[in-house]
């Protein structure tokens, strides 16, 4: 069984963005790039299914040439080999979702897992896209998955609580945070993962025409809050608390 | 502009999501509901005394009852063809579903957006917040999903749309398949719709704690009751307590954050609340740089204090 495991490479988590003066995006110039924290869960998922008849994982990303370094991490935690495609535009949630179906009919995965949004665009829709182009099942944010041979059953985090939803397979699966503790990659496999294969493709080589359908008109700072006060004791509180109605 | 809304709905009532992204779509133009769902009389009722709408159409089928992307985007699709857009709530069923319309009508969805510019541009947070986008689709349906708290909320009475059933029928569920559901028990206000919400974090140190110290005080308050990621990976609360950019947005009039510091991703989901209250035992807690007001201390002295004095 194969699994394709689709991942980006984002601004790192714990780096605070910054708004460029000129309003035209985030500074991404000389900051930390790392893998998309939820498409790590994803390759974690993916590499515990192999005891579950998974037998090889393909890491994809699409993106500028330095998603090379994500797709190492990838292949250093454990998935086999790699495809690259290289696009200097920025290429939209409609864009990736329709090259990965280009690459899903070429490879022809059972399984398809991605994070369940990147944290740079915060959009949350690569996967459905994904899962509607191809006419198959999706089970997004998902905290559980278990994967027989013609079918997957996920329970998937939903607003008030869980769900469970039984697919057929092929099917599209993201993740949720609670999926899985990602493994850190050991030197070793760091070592080893420089020789795995990793092909470099373009758009064009999959035809796909990932010209974005949004201009992105300005970037800028959220409002800021103004400065508050600390009060010295309950009391104080109390008496803030009164003077807004919170508290009789 | 005729625009589609999902209205969210648990079978019996229209949740509160709904009217935001109702009030959203008047500013496009004509707005139409689509009340999905299995036995939807009385939702479609309801839905129809929202003020500001058109025609309420039903979907009704038993293969409903539970929508799935799969089975639902379909139908939509379907009425897009005389809709120039499609708008959802930010919700867990929103975000499940539009994407897939959107890429079944060849379109770039636009994500959780906090306002309409006009016809076509939209404002909406990118970086967990950290930073606003105005963005503009060349796309000539759009498919957009709308941040509830971003939004006034539209009022439930004072329409009267009428109800058309559209062809819910000969629906089948076929790649996918419902197995069940965990609802967690809720017996204080939801979180996204609460005007109070008193949320603990890592230092409450044990489920325990949680229960004993956070919701006293919210019931005294009337609040919601929220944890950040730490509170919820360590099982103090289920997770679907977790206020943050991976759990809920919320922008409550009053918003206590207890024994949380204040990571980006917690204040992604929080820092648009009115007024932000922070206790905290360190004084260095990034949580202070967005409180209106700062209480530094223990919390497991103060919060039974203040619970008592109120």
């Amino acid at each position: 069984m194969k699994v394709l495991v689709p991942v980006k490479r984002v601004l790192d988590y714990n780096v605070k963005p910054r708004v460029k003066a000129d309003g035209t995006g985030v500074d991404l110039a000389n900051v930390k790039m790392s893998m998309n924290p939820f498409d790590e869960i994803a390759v974690e998922e993916a590499i515990r299914l192999k005891d579950k008849g998974v037998t090889e994982i393909v890491a994809v990303s699409i993106g500028e040439a330095k998603s090379q370094e994500t797709l190492r991490t990838a292949l250093a935690m454990g998935a086999d080999r790699a495809i690259l495609v290289v696009s200097d535009e920025k290429v939209e949630p409609l864009g990736v979702a329709k090259l990965l179906k280009a690459i899903v009919d070429a490879e022809k995965p059972d399984l398809v897992i991605l994070g369940k949004q990147a944290i740079d665009d915060d959009n949350n829709q690569t996967g459905q896209m994904l899962a509607g182009l191809l006419g198959v099942g999706q089970a997004t944010f998902a905290s559980k998955v278990e994967l027989t041979s013609d079918s997957v059953t996920v329970t998937r985090e939903v607003d008030g609580g869980s769900e469970t939803e039984k697919l057929s397979l092929p099917a599209i699966i993201t993740t949720d945070l609670r999926l899985n503790e990602p493994r850190y990659a050991s030197l070793p496999n760091i070592m080893k993962a420089k020789s795995k294969p990793l092909d470099q493709k373009t758009p064009a080589d999959y035809g796909v025409d990932v010209t974005p359908r949004l201009t992105t008109l300005k970037v800028v700072e959220p409002p800021k809050r103004t400065a508050g006060v600390k009060v010295a004791d309950v009391d104080e509180l109390v008496a803030k608390l009164k003077a807004m109605g919170v508290a009789k | 502009m005729k625009t589609l809304v999902w209205v969210e709905h648990d079978g019996k009532t229209v949740k509160d999501a709904t009217l935001a992204v109702v009030t959203a779509a008047t500013k496009l133009g004509e707005v139409d509901l689509l009340v999905a769902g299995s036995g939807v009389d009385a939702v479609a009722a309801e839905a129809a005394k929202i003020a500001g709408v058109s025609t309420v159409l039903t979907a009704d089928n038993a293969a409903l009852e539970h929508p799935l992307a799969e089975t639902v985007a379909p139908l939509i699709v379907k009425l897009m063809s005389d809709h120039d857009a499609f708008l959802a709530p930010a919700t867990s069923n929103g975000k499940n579903i539009a994407p897939r319309v959107a890429a079944l009508l060849d379109v770039m969805q636009i994500s959780d957006i906090l306002s309409v510019e006009s016809e076509d541009t939209f404002t909406r947070p990118i970086y967990a917040g950290n930073a606003i986008a105005t963005v503009q689709t060349k796309d000539a349906k759009k498919v957009i999903t709308v941040r509830g708290t971003a939004f006034e909320k539209a009022a439930a009475e004072g329409g009267s749309a009428k109800i058309v059933s559209t062809d819910g029928a000969g629906l089948e569920q076929s790649v996918s398949t419902y197995v069940g559901s965990e609802i967690a028990k809720l017996e204080r206000p939801e979180l996204t719709s609460a005007k109070v919400i008193v949320s603990g974090g890592r230092a409450l140190a044990s489920s325990e704690n949680f229960h004993a110290v956070i919701e006293p005080l919210a019931d005294k308050l009337g609040a919601a009751v929220g944890a950040s990621r730490a509170a919820v990976d360590a099982g103090y609360v289920p997770n679907d307590y977790q206020v943050g950019q991976t759990g809920k947005i919320v922008a409550p009039e009053v918003y206590m954050a207890i024994g949380i510091s204040g990571a980006i991703q917690h204040l992604a989901g929080m820092k648009d609340s009115k007024t932000i209250i922070a206790i905290n035992k360190d004084e260095d807690a990034p949580i202070f740089q967005v409180a209106d007001i700062g209480l530094v201390g223990d919390l497991f002295k103060i919060v039974p204090e203040l619970t008592s004095k109120l």
